[in-house]
């Protein structure tokens, strides 16, 4: 398992001068395969904070519950279960969660995001620690003031645990099974007729393009006519412009239909 | 190159499927050693999903999948390729890890140390030329007062003044411990400023220990100084001292001193050493509290000063053999 590797490339040192923000963290394999993590916006990174926050808040509230049914054993013993309780839940949190849940707290579940090793290996309770650590600092002045700036500075939106810790945030890939059926209902498919131009079409399209066909079409039934039209007209000139089939390979198609018949092509379904 | 996307997902998935399985059961078992027919076959599992996600880099479309192939591989990646051990909790490798860390980085205590005495004799030598300044060195209610008379109120009355603490002592060691604790944690993030932030906080840390002591010493209550800081300082103040050498190893790491490594790389190397003398320290202070409020507030005649100077020393001491010694090879 601890085979000998060559650095796979991470969050490198700075060039002088500011960077763009970089919206994914790359990652290449000794084996010459890349794979990439979609880094968390400094915006869903608050909003799983704020999930956090009032998760921290409840655990406090519970921490207090109990501590008032210790109070048969005095004051005091309730006011140092308040006081070490608070403490611990507010620095514990993040650390244990993050431990026992491989990078996620509740608010990073819930918003599908997860802390992971800038190098892409395995995060280490060090890491993790020294990363809820630096909250310390992250935290000043008030609500993440500093952390959220330098989130927005660094080029891996990484808060200074984060950089201290060698960690980023990125969000978790959900993959839901492409809706082939959806795509291959017809039998015939002119643009089939064609393969060296449907081989340039699958080459080309833009996957944006190609998830956005595919939206249009599972929810055709929901659009405005008017709408519908301009939206499947839109979306046949782009594919239009990519690959200009043959007359009597698109007559008689309207524009939707004609996206249905790319779609095809794409995904290789129909005839 | 990809011509049919639902017969590759078809002939695929079932990989797919057994790599997410057997990433799940070794996530949710971190300390679990595999067999090497296991091994073999998650390396066979890593390299047919790698080369499935090269394959799909012919295929423009469909990032839903290409991202699912990436998260696979990549979390298959962070199996196979990481180098470093699994932290194991046992408290007998996290107890001399402690000292252990603490021997590597002796040029960051020492540096904690000489920031804290400079502080100490600034404060010092405010105090002794300028009494007035200590509304502004040290501003807390407890200190503002004649030492000669906080003492003299201490030892006449000590039972009663000691017994102002009854049925609240659980409560301020936890306050003691959860403020110091938080004092030493910051000392150490503040390294992240490329030690300006750690500089700071332990210079005003040294200003404070050396305008007392010189308040204290200054009236002729030095014997009294000792026997109140000593029982719980003794273990506090190191305490906070290796939060300033946590704080001065990050800042280390973060200028680099014309290495040839990265900045990640060096931040890396000392990730576990400063987890562990971090952890050391908040054990220390957790200790230190317990000292402060149940022994410290305690004066002459209660307890014999003498007792309580033995007491800090015999565990600065033993601090300091533990340091120095534990877990050496």
């Amino acid at each position: 398992m601890s085979a000998p590797w060559y650095p796979a490339s991470g969050p490198q040192p700075p060039a002088p001068g500011l960077q763009p923000r970089a919206s994914s963290l790359s990652i290449e394999t000794p084996e010459g395969v890349v794979f990439s993590f979609e880094l968390a916006t400094p915006v869903t990174r608050a909003l799983a904070w704020a999930v956090d926050a009032t998760a921290i808040g409840c655990l406090l509230y519970g921490i207090g519950k109990i501590a008032a049914l210790a109070g048969v054993f005095g004051r005091d013993i309730v006011g140092a279960i308040t006081v070490g309780g608070y403490f611990a839940v507010s620095v514990g949190y993040g650390i244990v969660l993050e431990w026992r849940w491989r990078g996620q707290t509740i608010g990073k579940r819930m918003l599908g995001l997860r802390v992971i090793d800038a190098r892409g290996l395995r995060l280490h309770l060090p890491q993790i620690v020294l990363r809820n650590l630096l909250r310390l600092v992250d935290a000043l002045p008030l609500l993440y003031l500093v952390g959220g700036i330098v989130c927005f500075l660094s080029r891996y939106g990484q808060r200074l645990g984060d950089l201290a810790a060698n960690t980023i945030v990125a969000r978790e890939a959900r993959w839901t099974a492409p809706d082939l059926d959806l795509i291959a209902g017809a039998r015939y498919n002119s643009l089939q007729a064609w393969p060296h131009l449907a081989a340039r079409l699958r080459s080309q399209a833009s996957p944006e393009a190609v998830a956005l066909a595919c939206r249009a079409l599972a929810g055709r039934e929901r659009y405005d006519p008017r709408a519908r039209i301009d939206l499947f007209g839109d979306l046949a000139a782009y594919f239009q412009s990519l690959v200009q089939f043959p007359e009597t390979a698109v007559e008689g198609l309207t524009d939707e239909q004609y996206v249905r018949s790319v779609l095809r092509v794409i995904y290789g379904a129909g005839k | 190159m990809i011509i049919d996307l639902r017969r590759f997902v078809t002939a695929e998935r079932a990989y797919w499927d057994e790599l997410q399985n057997v990433l799940a059961r070794l996530e949710s078992e971190p300390g679990r050693r595999l067999p090497l027919a296991e091994i073999q076959r998650l390396h066979y599992l890593y390299e047919r999903c790698s080369a499935d996600l090269a394959r799909l880099d012919t295929f423009a479309t469909e990032p839903g999948l290409r991202a699912m192939l990436q998260s696979l591989v990549g979390r298959a990646y962070s199996e196979i390729h990481e180098t470093r051990a699994p932290l194991r909790i046992r408290w007998r490798s996290l107890i001399f890890a402690f000292p252990r860390a603490f021997r590597r980085h002796l040029g960051g205590f020492g540096l904690s140390l000489g920031v804290t005495l400079l502080g100490c004799a600034f404060g010092w030598f405010a105090i002794r030329t300028d009494p007035a300044s200590k509304a502004v060195l040290m501003p807390f209610g407890g200190l503002m007062g004649s030492p000669a008379e906080r003492v003299h109120e201490e030892e006449s009355n000590a039972r009663a003044r000691a017994d102002r603490l009854r049925g609240k002592k659980a409560t301020f060691s936890a306050e003691l411990m959860t403020n110091n604790i938080q004092v030493t944690m910051l000392t150490l993030a503040a390294g992240i400023t490329w030690g300006a932030g750690t500089l700071i906080l332990l210079f005003y840390n040294g200003v404070i220990l050396g305008a007392v002591a010189a308040d204290y010493m200054a009236a002729g209550q030095a014997v009294f100084l000792a026997g109140w800081l000593l029982p719980h300082g003794s273990i506090e103040i190191p305490a906070i001292l290796l939060g300033g050498q946590c704080g001065f190893i990050l800042a280390g790491a973060m200028i680099g001193w014309g290495g040839q490594t990265t900045r990640a790389d060096r931040l890396r190397a000392v990730a576990t050493d400063l987890f562990s003398i971090a952890a050391g320290a908040a054990a220390l202070l957790i200790w230190a509290g317990v000292l402060e409020a149940f022994v410290s507030q305690y004066h002459q005649p209660v307890i014999p000063y003498a007792l309580k100077i033995s007491v800090g020393v015999c565990e600065l001491a033993a601090l300091g053999l533990f340091l120095g010694w534990a877990g050496r090879e």
